[in-house]
C-alpha cells in the first residue's frame, strides 16, 4: 500500500465514523464535533486530490466558521445536553430509509468511472503550475461560470437580507 | 528522499523548540515590562534577571492539583485544552524564517513546509483553534465560563472575516498566496506595510483580536466574567490555555512580519536577496526575522499594559461596522489602483509601484485618520491646550 492509499483510507474511515457518529449521538454539540471530524477528514482528502486551495477552503470556511457557528447557535439555546430523538414513529424511519437509499444508488451510479475522469497526466497540478493555486480555481469562475457564480451570490444575499428580516422585529 | 525527511525532522525539532522556548521567556518578558510600564520590578529573584521563573511556573502548574467540576461534560473539558493547543503550535510551519541554507547535499529552504496555499492554511488551522476555547467555556457547566466560550466564539469568527480581507490585498498585490513568493516580491519592489498600509492596520488590529489580547480580550474579561472560558481550569491544564495564547501572538507576530515588512529580508541591501546562499547569509536573515518579531511581540505586550479593555458591543461594531466595510472599500479601491498601473501603464511590481500605491494608501489612512478622530481626540485636545473649551 502506497502513501497516498494509506492517507486515503485513514481519512476516508475517519470520515465515515464521523459522519456516523453525527447522526447517531443524542447531544447537540457531540453531533457537531463529529461533523467537524468529518469535514476536516474530507479536506484531507481534497489534499490527496492535489486540490489543496478547495481543502483549506474546507477548513477556514466549514470547520473554522459555519461549525463554530452551530456550535455558537447550541450553546446560546442552552440545547447542549442530550435530549430525545427526532426520528418519530416507523414512517419516519421508512422515509428516511427510502431517501437515504436513493441518494446512496444515485451515488453509487456517479461513482463508476466515466471517460472525464481518466485524463493521463496530473492535471490539478500542471494547472496549479500555471496558474498559481488560486487562480486555477479563480479564473474558471470568474470567465465560464460567471453567471451561476452571479446567480449563486444573488441568492446568499436574499438569504442574508431574510435573515435580518426574520430576527430584527424592529427595523 | 532521505535527505528531505531528515532535513524537515530537523526542522521540525528545531522550530517547535524555538516556538516552546520563546513562549516560556515571553512569560516572563511579559512581566518584565508590565512592571516597567507600572513602574516596579518584576519577577527577578529565580535565576539571573528572573530568567529561571517560567522553569519554576512551569513545575509549579505540573505539580498543581487537577481539579475536574463534577457536572462538567468530562471528555470534552479534558479536550479542550488540547485542542486550544494543537492549532496554535502547527500554524508556524508554512512561515519562512531565513534565507535557505546551502548544505553538501543541496540548499534546505528555511521553512518547515513551503506550502502552496501559503497563509490560507494558517487562517484556515487558526480558525480551529476557537473550538478549545469554545468547548472549554461550554463543557465547564459554568455561567461565567460559558459566556466567556460564546463571547470567543462570536469575536473571532468576526475579526476572522476582516483578517481574510486584508489578506486579500497582499494577494492582489503578490498574485500568489505561497509565502516563500510573497517574500521575494517584497524584497523587488518594497515592503507590503508602505504600499499596503490600511491592509498593514486591518491586519494587525484583527490580529489583535484573533489571539483574544487586550483591548480585545472580552472572553476572559476578568472584572466581569471571574476568568471567562478557563474559570474551571487548573494547573497544566490552564497553562496550555496560556501556552496556546502565546504560542498565537508569535505566530500573527511572525506573519505580520512575514506579509508586511519582508519577512526574513534584511532592509537597505540586496546582498541577502539571492544565491550564492551562505551559512552567514542565513544566520543574519534569521536573525532579522526575529528582530521584527520581536517587535510585534513587545507591541503586543505593550498595548496590553496601556490600553483599558473595550465593552463587548463595542468590540463587535468596530469588527462589523468598522473594519468590515472599510475592509472592503479600500480593496475596491486598491485593486482599481493595481488595474491602473498593472494593465494601463503597464508597470511591473517594483518601487515606482510600491511608492504610488504608499500615495494612495497615505491619502487614505489620513482619510481614516480624520474619520476615527472627527475632532474628539486630536482637535479636541488641541482646542483644550489653547484654552477654547
Amino acid at each position: 500500500m502506497s502513501l497516498t492509499q494509506l492517507v486515503f483510507w485513514t481519512f476516508s474511515a475517519l470520515a465515515v465514523v464521523g459522519a456516523a457518529m453525527c447522526i447517531t449521538r443524542r447531544s447537540p454539540v457531540a453531533s457537531a464535533l463529529w461533523l467537524v471530524q468529518t469535514l476536516f477528514s474530507l479536506a484531507a482528502l481534497f489534499v490527496v486530490l492535489d486540490a489543496q486551495f478547495i481543502a483549506v477552503l474546507q477548513v477556514l470556511v466549514y470547520a473554522g466558521a459555519i461549525m463554530v457557528l452551530f456550535l455558537f447557535v447550541i450553546m446560546l439555546l442552552n440545547l447542549g445536553r442530550a435530549g430525545p430523538s427526532d426520528l418519530k414513529g416507523p414512517a419516519g424511519l421508512a422515509v428516511a430509509t427510502l431517501l437515504g437509499g436513493l441518494l446512496f444508488f444515485q451515488l453509487l451510479r456517479g461513482a463508476t468511472p466515466s471517460a472525464a475522469g481518466t485524463r493521463g497526466g496530473n492535471v490539478m497540478a500542471q494547472l496549479q503550475e500555471e496558474q498559481g493555486i488560486v487562480g486555477a480555481v479563480a479564473r474558471p469562475l470568474f470567465s465560464q461560470y460567471l453567471i451561476p457564480f452571479e446567480i449563486t451570490s444573488v441568492l446568499l444575499l436574499a438569504a442574508i437580507v431574510g435573515a435580518v428580516v426574520l430576527a430584527k422585529r424592529k427595523l | 528522499m532521505t535527505f528531505f525527511l531528515v532535513s524537515s525532522i530537523a526542522k521540525v525539532v528545531v522550530v517547535f523548540t524555538a516556538i516552546l522556548v520563546t513562549v516560556a521567556l515571553t512569560t516572563l518578558v511579559e512581566r518584565r515590562i508590565c512592571a516597567f510600564i507600572q513602574d516596579r520590578l518584576g519577577p527577578n529573584r529565580v535565576g539571573p534577571q528572573g530568567l529561571l521563573q517560567p522553569a519554576a511556573d512551569g513545575l509549579k502548574s505540573l505539580l498543581k492539583e487537577e481539579t475536574l467540576p463534577v457536572r462538567a461534560d468530562k471528555a470534552l473539558f479534558l479536550l479542550a485544552p488540547a485542542i486550544s493547543f494543537t492549532p496554535a503550535l502547527l500554524t508556524f510551519a508554512v512561515i519562512p524564517f531565513a534565507a535557505p541554507l546551502p548544505t553538501r547535499w543541496g540548499d534546505v529552504p528555511m521553512v518547515v513546509a513551503d506550502l502552496p496555499v501559503g497563509f490560507l492554511y494558517i487562517l484556515a488551522i487558526s480558525s480551529l483553534g476557537v473550538y478549545g476555547v469554545t468547548l472549554a467555556g461550554w463543557s465547564s457547566n459554568n455561567k461565567y465560563a460559558l459566556l466567556g466560550g460564546l463571547r470567543a466564539s462570536a469575536q473571532m469568527i468576526s475579526y476572522e472575516i476582516a483578517m481574510g480581507m486584508s489578506t486579500v490585498a497582499v494577494l492582489l498585490l503578490a498574485g500568489n498566496v505561497t509565502l516563500s513568493r510573497v517574500i521575494a516580491q517584497q524584497q523587488a519592489g518594497g515592503w507590503y506595510v508602505l504600499s499596503l498600509l490600511l491592509a498593514f492596520f486591518i491586519f494587525l488590529v484583527s490580529a489583535f483580536a484573533e489571539t483574544n489580547r487586550v483591548p480585545f480580550d472580552l472572553p476572559e474579561a476578568e472584572g466581569e466574567l471571574i476568568a471567562g472560558y478557563h474559570t474551571e481550569y487548573s494547573a497544566m491544564k490552564f497553562s496550555m490555555f496560556y501556552i496556546a495564547e502565546y504560542a498565537n501572538m508569535l505566530t500573527a507576530s511572525a506573519l505580520m512580519a512575514t506579509l508586511f515588512f519582508g519577512g526574513w529580508d534584511i532592509p537597505f541591501t540586496s546582498w541577502d536577496n539571492g544565491p550564492p546562499w551562505t551559512l552567514a547569509k542565513t544566520l543574519a536573515t534569521g536573525a532579522v526575522f526575529c528582530v521584527k518579531t520581536a517587535c510585534f511581540m513587545f507591541l503586543y505586550i505593550w498595548v496590553r499594559w496601556t490600553l483599558p479593555r473595550f465593552r463587548y458591543d463595542q468590540l463587535m461594531a468596530l469588527g462589523w461596522k468598522v473594519l468590515l466595510p472599510l475592509a472592503l472599500v479600500y480593496l475596491t479601491v486598491l485593486a482599481t489602483a493595481v488595474w491602473y498601473l498593472k494593465e494601463q501603464l503597464g508597470w511591473a511590481y517594483g518601487p515606482a509601484f510600491g511608492w504610488a500605491l504608499f500615495g494612495l494608501n497615505a491619502v487614505l489612512a489620513g482619510l481614516l485618520f480624520w474619520w476615527l478622530d472627527r475632532g474628539r481626540i486630536v482637535s479636541g485636545s488641541v482646542a483644550r491646550a489653547e484654552g477654547e473649551v
